[in-house]
């Protein structure tokens, strides 16, 4: 049962397509994560499912188009995106970024939401007061993801969230990011150049080669095949 | 002393109109980076609507409430006619756009409403308040209209949800849209918030400066330079600003340049500022990562 199902993607910013005709799926509750090079057109492809670049072919969620929609309405319907380089609000508090996570759904719950957010992230119950913009990069991305899990979705869009980081605070993020998938049931999709340690989350993967997939499967098929393994592994 | 206490508090009352239509400044400038120039005319057309309403007969405060509300509706509607098609040109016809609303505006108040000269009616008494010496009743109003007119905006910007959807639109209008803010409302928002605090400062003004066409002229040089003074995108900073101002005018009008010359304080604070502190006291400096 698909929770996301993306046919015949294609994408680009006015100077010809970036995408070409990609289709991707995640289950319900499912992880599925995108592996490639700088340019491959990953965050283009998160961008297209949430109409913030002009995009052609069919993008089913929860059953329903949301190809027409503008970024707004397909946020509403509980798509949770994580993008590029965190999008936090740098002049507003870490709980009012939160604040604005749960917006869709106003004041009811709030008060859980920020309960259950700061047992994930302990942190930023600290930070709670300070400035979004003066936070560490990975107390940022911590906050981009919280910002998301206060939305309570279905679908979480990940961009690169070991972006720039220390490995150990990527360790705790991704181990952060396994446990929320894990106990909201909310299905990940997640962009990745760090092939190693998302791979440890995925139930699918994707390769993405200049804007085209070029492997579908479970990730073992990803260890299994030596070439790829070297190229995107490392060992 | 007695005269520069009077200075002073009247001072503060102008200060208060400069600091409302300085605000209206800001908070369009936060969400669109432009500074609106049609801000004093839309006060304008609302301060013509008032008069009209209360020359009618309706009674003063009825008249007040009704103009604020039509205040915020104009605001929509330019932001949807005439704004929001304009903002994806090139960032100098934008403003062209700007400028020419505003004189679209004064060209049109004043083929509706006139060019003589009205007076307006002040709501307060004639009498002083509270038997002060040093500020009439109207002035003491004036402060009095605005100090409410802020709270009641500081509350929602500070503790509404809509509020703050109003606030991530102005730092992140991209990351407003993936939490599903719908951006355009809240633009139209901010631009009928802005006319409405426009109509009071209008309002207030008129009946110190008498009503006509080119009534908002040195008022919003004032407002510019209030605006400026206390960083064009920092909100606290406009209104301290906008008193700031309204009292260095007076000094200096009474005390250094004598009341004709009194407007070009406006400008050498403008030119100062933005010669010595570009961001304003509060604003904050522009930086790009190269």
């Amino acid at each position: 049962m698909s929770l996301l199902s993306v046919q015949r993607l294609s994408a680009g910013y006015g100077h010809g397509d970036v995408l070409h005709e990609v289709a991707i799926e995640v289950a319900k509750g499912g992880v599925s994560v995108v592996l490639g090079a700088n340019g491959a057109g990953k965050t283009t492809l998160l961008r297209a499912i949430c109409g913030m670049v002009a995009r052609r072919g069919s993008v089913l969620f929860d059953k329903r188009p949301v190809d027409r929609l503008p970024t707004e309405e397909i946020a509403r319907l509980g798509v949770a995106h994580v993008p590029e380089g965190r999008g936090t609000f740098a002049n507003l508090t870490t709980e009012e970024n939160l604040r604005l996570g749960a917006y869709r759904h106003g004041r009811n719950q709030l008060e859980e939401s920020y309960a259950r957010v700061y047992q994930y992230f302990p942190r930023l119950a600290e930070r709670r007061r300070q400035q979004a913009g003066t936070l560490s990069g990975g107390e940022q991305q911590m906050l981009a993801i919280a910002r998301a899990v206060m939305s309570r979705p279905a679908l979480i869009l990940l961009d690169e969230p070991s972006f720039g980081l220390a490995p150990l605070i990527v360790e705790e993020l991704y181990r952060i990011v396994r446990d929320i998938n894990a106990r909201e049931r909310v299905g990940v999709l997640l962009v990745e150049q760090n092939a190693a340690i998302a791979l440890d989350l995925a139930d699918r993967v994707y390769l993405f080669e200049v804007g085209r997939v070029v492997l579908d499967g479970p990730p073992t098929q990803l260890r299994g095949d030596e070439s790829l393994r070297r190229t995107y592994l490392g060992y | 002393m007695e005269a520069f206490l009077h200075q002073v508090f009247g001072g503060l009352a102008n200060g208060a109109v400069y600091a409302s239509l300085a605000l209206a400044l800001v908070m369009i400038y936060r969400v669109t980076h432009f500074v609106n120039f049609a801000q004093g005319e839309l006060a304008l057309v609302s301060t013509y609507v008032a008069s009209s309403l209360i020359n009618a007969g309706v009674p003063y405060w009825v008249a007040f409430v009704a103009t604020v509300a039509l205040s915020f509706g104009m605001g929509v509607l330019v932001e949807r006619v005439v704004i929001r098609p304009a903002m994806r040109a090139p960032p100098l016809s934008i403003v062209i756009v700007f400028i020419g609303l505003m004189v679209v505006l004064n060209s049109m108040a004043g083929w509706i409403f006139g060019y003589d000269t009205r007076s307006f009616p002040s709501p307060f008494p004639s009498e002083p308040l509270f038997g002060n010496h040093y500020l009439a009743s109207h002035e003491l109003g004036v402060i009095g209209v605005t100090l409410v007119m802020l709270a009641l905006l500081y509350v929602f910007f500070r503790f509404t949800s809509l509020g703050l959807a109003l606030r991530a639109v102005a730092d992140n209008p991209e990351s407003s849209r993936l939490v599903g803010i719908r951006v355009e409302r809240m633009l139209a928002l901010g631009w009928g918030l802005s006319a409405a605090v426009g109509a009071v400062a209008g309002m207030m003004i008129a009946p110190i400066v008498f009503l006509d066409p080119s009534m908002m002229g040195a008022v919003m040089l004032y407002a510019f330079a209030a605006a400026l003074f206390g960083g064009i995108d920092s909100p606290g900073g406009a209104v301290l600003g906008g008193f700031t101002v309204g009292v260095l005018e007076n000094l200096m009008g009474t005390y250094v340049v004598g009341t004709e010359l009194k407007l070009t304080t406006a400008l050498a604070l403008i030119v100062g500022v933005l010669v010595f502190r570009p961001a304003g006291l509060f604003g904050q400096p522009a930086a790009a990562r190269v």
